[in-house]
């Protein structure tokens, strides 16, 4: 079955006066109808090129793109700017009119954009009432109706983002891309706007496309990932069973990274963990590491303790441990503990859920 | 020295034959000089429609018009002042060659407030299916619109300074009066008069512009 984007060996070369770089190499993507297809990479991969080819933002310098079964390559400008309008697009930095409110920013794809009437298309069919009409349902969608008036300037990241979504869902498009669309936001609101875009997907059918460097994104709504890595499209497949058997080193480096992001959050869980408890961290040095310490003390003194955290840590060069341990509540327990991993040779230091870094 | 009636009238004269001159100008000065910029802008390298064949020959125009010594021009144009208001002196006149000095200044004001417009909000349109002109009228005019209010009223300040040269040909205005009486006659009273008048009615340009120019600006508030 031909999908909804299919793209095929597409390439993409700039060209400057002294050199020409190679963005895009042989990439081919096959994106279904319904898919949220998640495209990723280290900054510098070619990710927004590539998202820019699927509307000929920037026209590809070699292979074909195919939307519904058409070639884009193949149409005149006119039918182009026709595709484009089913095509949504949203951005980092969600590029709103700043001199325009926000119902005048949805309106605008709806008045202004795609084909004019003169060529057959639709652009001016609608009355500006049918329009504002539209505009304010949409803005129920993404939950900002009370922010109608309002400019740009006004609005956090987030509904600034909010008011991007529905002025691409303005014209019914089929395929909305997403170019980094949560990077410049906190990450509750990179929650909410992802949740946002899930229900999008779900309520409306439309395909998404996501780019962007977090591996968190992808886990969290992606049913398929592409890795592109140099320019070139490193692995593909669905987001399961990438997370399970990552086959190259980009993958595996992405989701390592990923597991950086999550941590944040879980720290915040460990903090609540460590509330009335004596916590304290110790520090491995390189020769310390011989002895199974931490199972020698379980034995010794037959009581179970807790480790809230294990890691390893690149300090000058040096591979050093790190471990915290949250202790029996007996104070008598806790003070001959330390002593005995003092002892043997090891850091020890109290900490109150502030200690990690 | 006493102060006549007849100097009250002469200034009231001066003053509105100012104002005739350089609001005139100005609005033929836009009338070519936006075009030009939005043309230069459109065309540039890095603008929504490069092309640069035409951008290089307005390039060239602005750049010559505007290296033009004002007075020289002045000169220079006499034929086509004749030709289009029916003779090359009087305020009138003068409009000609102030229009034509202002236009390409107002050209290159506007090409730099257009290119001042975010890439990203240009490109959102063109994702959306946009085509030039709808950019141009509903993006770039709109987003631009502080900066080009900015731009007017540097454009009224000027093209005021110039007009100020109108009395080689008869012009009238303010600076002819400052120039025959300050210069030529050294009766500095007349020509304090007339300059302080001038400063007046450049601070009221200002002021009104950069005025309306803020509260236009939906950036801050």
């Amino acid at each position: 079955m031909a999908g909804m984007i299919e793209v095929r060996s597409l390439g993409k070369t700039f060209v400057t006066k002294d050199a020409s770089v190679e963005a895009l190499q042989d990439i081919n993507l096959s994106i279904q109808k319904g898919d949220i297809y998640g495209i990723i990479g280290m900054s510098g991969a070619g990710k927004s090129t590539l998202v820019r080819c699927l509307n000929f933002l920037e026209r590809p310098t070699g292979g074909t793109v195919e939307i519904e079964g058409r070639d884009l390559s193949m149409l005149s400008e006119k039918e182009l700017r026709a595709q484009r309008a089913e095509i949504a697009m949203i951005f980092q930095h969600f590029n709103l009119l700043m001199q325009k409110n926000v119902i005048d920013n949805i309106c605008f794809p709806l008045l202004y954009a795609g084909v004019s009437r003169k060529d057959g298309g639709r652009k001016g069919t609608i009355s500006r009432e049918d329009a504002r009409k539209r505009a304010y349902e949409l803005l129920e969608i993404v939950g900002l109706t009370e922010k109608a008036k309002a400019y740009p300037s006004q609005l956090s990241g987030g509904q600034k983002q909010r008011v991007a979504i529905a002025r691409a869902l303005a014209a019914n498009p089929k395929i909305l891309l997403c170019d980094e669309a949560t990077s410049a936001l906190d990450p509750q609101t990179t929650q909410s706007i992802l949740q946002l875009l899930k229900q999008i997907n779900r309520e409306f059918g439309i395909t998404i496309v996501i780019i962007t460097h977090e591996m968190s994104v992808v886990r969290e709504i992606c049913s398929h990932v592409a890795i592109i890595g140099d320019g070139r499209l490193v692995e593909q497949g669905r987001v399961a069973d990438i997370f399970s058997q990552p086959k190259t080193k980009e993958a595996r480096e992405l989701i390592v990274k990923g597991r950086g992001e999550e941590r944040r959050t879980l720290e915040g869980r460990q903090k609540d963990l460590m509330k009335g408890k004596c916590c304290i961290r110790i520090v491995f040095s390189v020769n310390s590491s011989f002895e199974p310490v931490i199972a020698n003390m379980v034995l010794r003194f037959g009581q179970p303790i807790n480790i809230l955290r294990a890691d390893t840590k690149n300090v000058e060069g040096i591979a050093r441990g790190e471990m915290i341990l949250s202790l029996p509540d007996d104070v008598k327990m806790q003070e001959d503990m330390k002593a005995y991993l003092t002892e043997r040779g090891l850091a020890v230091q109290e900490v109150d859920g502030y200690g990690m870094d | 020295m006493e102060w006549t009636n007849e100097m009250t009238i002469m200034m009231m004269d001066g003053v509105r034959e100012t104002l005739f001159m350089t609001l005139l100008s100005t609005i033929f000065g836009y009338l070519l000089g936006l075009p030009m910029g939005v043309a230069l802008a459109v065309t540039d390298d890095n603008g929504i429609r490069p092309n640069p064949v035409i951008y290089k020959v307005l390039d060239v125009i602005a750049n010559v018009v505007r290296s033009i010594p004002f007075l020289i021009l002045l000169i220079l144009l006499m034929p086509l002042t004749k030709l289009l208001v029916g003779r090359s002196y009087g305020t009138a006149a003068t409009v000609v060659p102030l229009t034509v000095a202002a236009a390409p200044f107002i050209g290159r004001m506007i090409e730099s407030s257009l290119n001042e417009v975010d890439r990203g909000v240009i490109e959102a349109a063109q994702s959306m299916g946009a085509d030039t002109m709808t950019i141009i009228v509903r993006v770039l005019l709109v987003e631009a619109r502080t900066s080009i209010l900015v731009g007017v009223t540097i454009a009224l300040g000027t093209i005021l300074g110039y007009s100020a040269m109108a009395g080689i040909v008869g012009g009238g205005g303010l600076g002819d009066i400052a120039m025959r009486y300050g210069y030529y006659r050294y009766e500095k009273e007349i020509m304090f008069v007339a300059v302080i008048l001038l400063v007046v009615l450049v601070q009221i340009f200002q002021t009104l512009g950069m005025k309306m120019s803020v509260k236009l600006d939906r950036r801050q508030r």
